[in-house]
């Protein structure tokens, strides 16, 4: 799946230096690409030519009976009329329009309860948020499986403990909102260190001055933290982006739980794994998978567009 | 799509089920069952050849994912020393046949030996490009007399032996003593008596059903038509298919537990996963049609049942007959791209032919065995299972094993059947819609799917 390439000038070589470098200098860029060489060598043989060659398989269709025949972009224009693609697709939308808001809300409302020093046991607290993202997704998903259960979950047995009937959280709606609640209850954690560490390299000059003005600590929050900490936000917004169109571990486990709810094409990246492991046709996988990494591409790019002119126009 | 390969599963827990008191008994010695004078046909490689590729350095490799086989292959490489095994295992199930595929299409890495299961064979002999060997020249002559004929049926297609068979999965019913008898139901023998008693039970026990019809469960759905006599699937070793799962007599099949379903008689709760294991310890179910691995697993799944579980034939759909099906159930297979053919598949035949080395399966590792001479031998069907209030489960599901019926052919892509199955007739069982539009869809699926395969559907 096609990764975001970050701009950086990482690699780049100072354009203007003259031809003639000085022994030292030489050694020095020497060994920097020295440094990058295992990197990239990594990153060559298992992305760049793993992409290339899924790109070249998706032009083929291989059939069990018959071999392999070119067929140009016919996988493509088939995924595009694929209504559990597309479907896919758009339950990755719907969640994303939903869930990562709230979790990203979340995130930042604990990271600023941290920050403000307002709180006892911070350390421990922060700890707390964190430790679900330290829990092996497979783990998670199987843990919530257990609390989900209509059976013996702990839920249910609540439920008709006290003589109700349980919630059924394996319907489609319900489905939908579990597996929204287990992705919450894994990334709240990892989201909010990351703003909570760039919470914390804003000059408290800032604050201070900010205080002589009379302003709140809801006042700086909104007015100095959360313009301060915009890149990071950005970043974790973009980080989610990717992590939901690519959801496949929560699904894949529930799937035990509600077979027929969750489906072979619950979300793009199960439904290209189903294709390619059940279906046995690896060409419309590599297709569909070079369409999810265009889809994601796309999104991650409005999100970053329309971020950068918010920051000109403020 | 983990849900069909529920034996696969079972053989992970056998080891572990095996604490209880399921006795294991000694092995008695005996002649070996491979050995013997083959009376070599024509096209049979010579013993003298055999003799020959035994006593030289070999070394082979076997993938195979059950628990402690090695004491089956130790067994034989202390009998052939020249020949030394690296077992490996890839992974259960699915993992094990996208490794396997992947190792035959990128032409190396495969093993000489593979763990095969029934229904997968077509889809390893599809075509000229099928990847296993026919054994039938490394078979001894009189080999198909080692097995009840369903069992061969399962092995010899098209001309062709494509594995030497391990285990198999003949179906019964298990059911609950103790509640069937509170609430004063006899086991059902027909399956009229099954939908009276399901209805009757559960109107005793509103918390508790007969039976569970689950929505992720081909494999038992296509016993239970498999033992009507439908016989929906056929292949002919090239490119024509036959998939005909919605003809009369499935319907029937299939309208009798989605009748069940929706008249709230029968549960329709996804089977082995957590709520399924508890469910069936703490009383869900008053009876469990599975095949004979079925009582070990239950054993280690619903231990503090003991004592409470009795085995018996599944209901029948003719008063008066006995007839059953099987569900999983596998070989070993020796891959075409193997260097060493012969001392490959003196492996596979060795250690599933040998009397010792399936007793021991049996005995053991809790494998039902294939072969008639471990069926019918005291050590196994002499057990009694405490767990079964006593009962002879083994020589039970012996006797069911004469009983399968015949000539139930797979298609040359089960994955896909398998995986299909819950989203359309699983799901109409899960959503209780109608199961006949639901069988409608998956034959649907399936034939499109063939279509698309480039197979010529019949």
């Amino acid at each position: 799946m096609p990764t975001l390439v970050q701009p950086g000038p990482a690699t780049a070589a100072p354009v203007s230096s003259k031809p003639r470098l000085t022994v030292a200098r030489r050694r020095q860029y020497g060994a920097a690409y020295a440094l990058v060489l295992p990197f990239f060598i990594i990153f060559l043989a298992m992305i760049v030519v793993p992409l290339l060659y899924a790109g070249y398989l998706s032009f083929f269709k291989d059939k069990l009976v018959g071999g392999v025949s070119f067929v140009g972009f016919e996988n493509y224009v088939r995924a595009l009329t694929d209504a559990s693609f597309l479907g896919s697709v758009g339950r990755m939308a719907l969640f994303l329009v939903t869930q990562v808001p709230f979790m990203l809300g979340l995130s930042l409302f604990f990271a600023l309860a941290l920050d403000s020093g307002m709180m006892r046991l911070s350390r421990f607290t922060r700890m707390a948020i964190y430790i679900p993202y330290a829990v092996p997704g497979v783990v998670a998903t199987l843990m919530w499986g257990y609390l989900y259960g209509p059976d013996f979950g702990p839920i249910a047995q609540v439920f008709s403990a006290l003589g109700g009937s349980p919630p059924n959280f394996f319907t489609e709606t319900g489905m939908l909102l579990s597996i929204m609640n287990v992705v919450n209850w894994e990334f709240i954690g990892y989201n909010m260190i990351i703003i909570y560490a760039a919470l914390r390299s804003i000059p408290t000059e800032l604050y201070e001055a900010a205080r002589v003005d009379g302003a709140s600590e809801i006042r700086i929050a909104w007015s100095i933290k959360i313009p301060a900490i915009r890149p990071a936000l950005l970043l974790t917004v973009i980080f989610s982006v990717i992590g939901t169109f690519q959801l496949f571990n929560e699904p894949k486990l529930m799937a035990s739980l509600a077979p027929t709810v969750i489906g072979t094409d619950w979300s793009p990246n199960l439904y290209a794994y189903n294709i390619a492991f059940i279906n046995q046709d690896t060409n419309y996988a590599a297709a569909l998978a070079f369409l999810l990494g265009f889809v994601i591409a796309v999104v991650s790019y409005i999100v970053q567009l329309s971020a950068q002119r918010k920051e000109r126009n403020s | 799509m983990s849900s069909q390969f529920d034996r696969r599963k079972f053989l992970i827990g056998a080891a572990g089920a095996a604490t209880s008191g399921w006795l294991l008994a000694a092995c008695s010695g005996g002649d070996t069952g491979s050995g013997g004078t083959p009376q070599a046909s024509a096209s049979q490689i010579p013993q003298a050849d055999i003799d020959k590729a035994l006593d030289t350095e070999t070394t082979l490799t076997f993938w195979t994912w059950v628990p402690d086989i090695t004491n089956q292959v130790k067994m034989f490489t202390d009998t052939y020393p020249k020949i030394t095994v690296n077992t490996v295992n890839v992974g259960q199930g699915a993992p094990h046949y996208q490794k396997l595929r992947a190792a035959i299409q990128s032409g190396q890495g495969a093993p000489d030996v593979t763990q095969m299961e029934f229904q997968y064979i077509p889809s390893f002999t599809l075509g000229d490009a099928g990847s296993l060997l026919d054994l039938s020249p490394y078979a001894p002559a009189d080999i198909q007399s080692f097995y009840p004929e369903w069992v061969w049926g399962q092995v010899k297609i098209n001309n062709g032996l494509w594995g030497v068979p391990q285990d198999t999965g003949p179906m019964g019913l298990l059911y609950r003593e103790d509640l069937l008898s509170d609430a004063g139901i006899e086991a059902p023998k027909t399956y009229d008596d099954f939908a009276a008693a399901a209805a009757s039970y559960h109107s005793k026990n509103p918390k508790s059903y007969l039976v569970n019809v689950a929505p992720n469960q081909p494999g038992q759905m296509v016993a239970y038509l498999w033992q009507a006599g439908v016989r929906p699937f056929k292949f002919d070793g090239q490119e024509t298919v036959t998939i005909d799962l919605a003809n009369d007599q499935a319907q029937k099949v299939i309208k009798f537990w989605g009748d069940l379903v929706t008249s709230g008689g029968a549960s329709n709760d996804p089977d082995f996963n957590d709520s399924w294991y508890q469910g069936l310890a703490g009383g869900k179910w008053a009876s469990l049609p599975i095949a004979a691995w079925g009582p070990v697993f239950l054993q280690g799944t619903a231990g503090k049942t003991s004592g409470k579980w009795r085995a018996a034939d599944l209901p029948q759909w003719d008063a008066g007959q006995t007839v059953s099906s099987n569900w999983g159930g596998s070989t070993d297979a020796v891959l075409k791209a193997s260097k060493n053919p012969i001392a490959a598949s003196q492996l596979a035949l060795w250690i599933n032919t040998n009397k010792e080395s399936t007793l021991r399966f049996a005995n053991e590792q809790f494998l039902f065995p294939a072969m008639n001479d471990v069926l019918t031998d005291p050590s196994f069907t002499g057990q009694e299972s405490e767990f079964y209030g006593g009962q002879k489960v083994n020589e039970k599901f012996a006797q069911i094993s004469e009983t399968v019926s015949t000539d139930f052919g797979w298609l040359p892509f089960m994955d896909f059947v398998y995986s299909n199955f819950t989203e359309t007739l699983g799901k109409a069982f899960a959503d209780k819609t109608d199961a006949v539009a639901g069988l409608q869809a998956w034959q649907d699926g399936c034939a499109a799917y063939a279509k698309d395969q480039g197979f010529t559907v019949a």
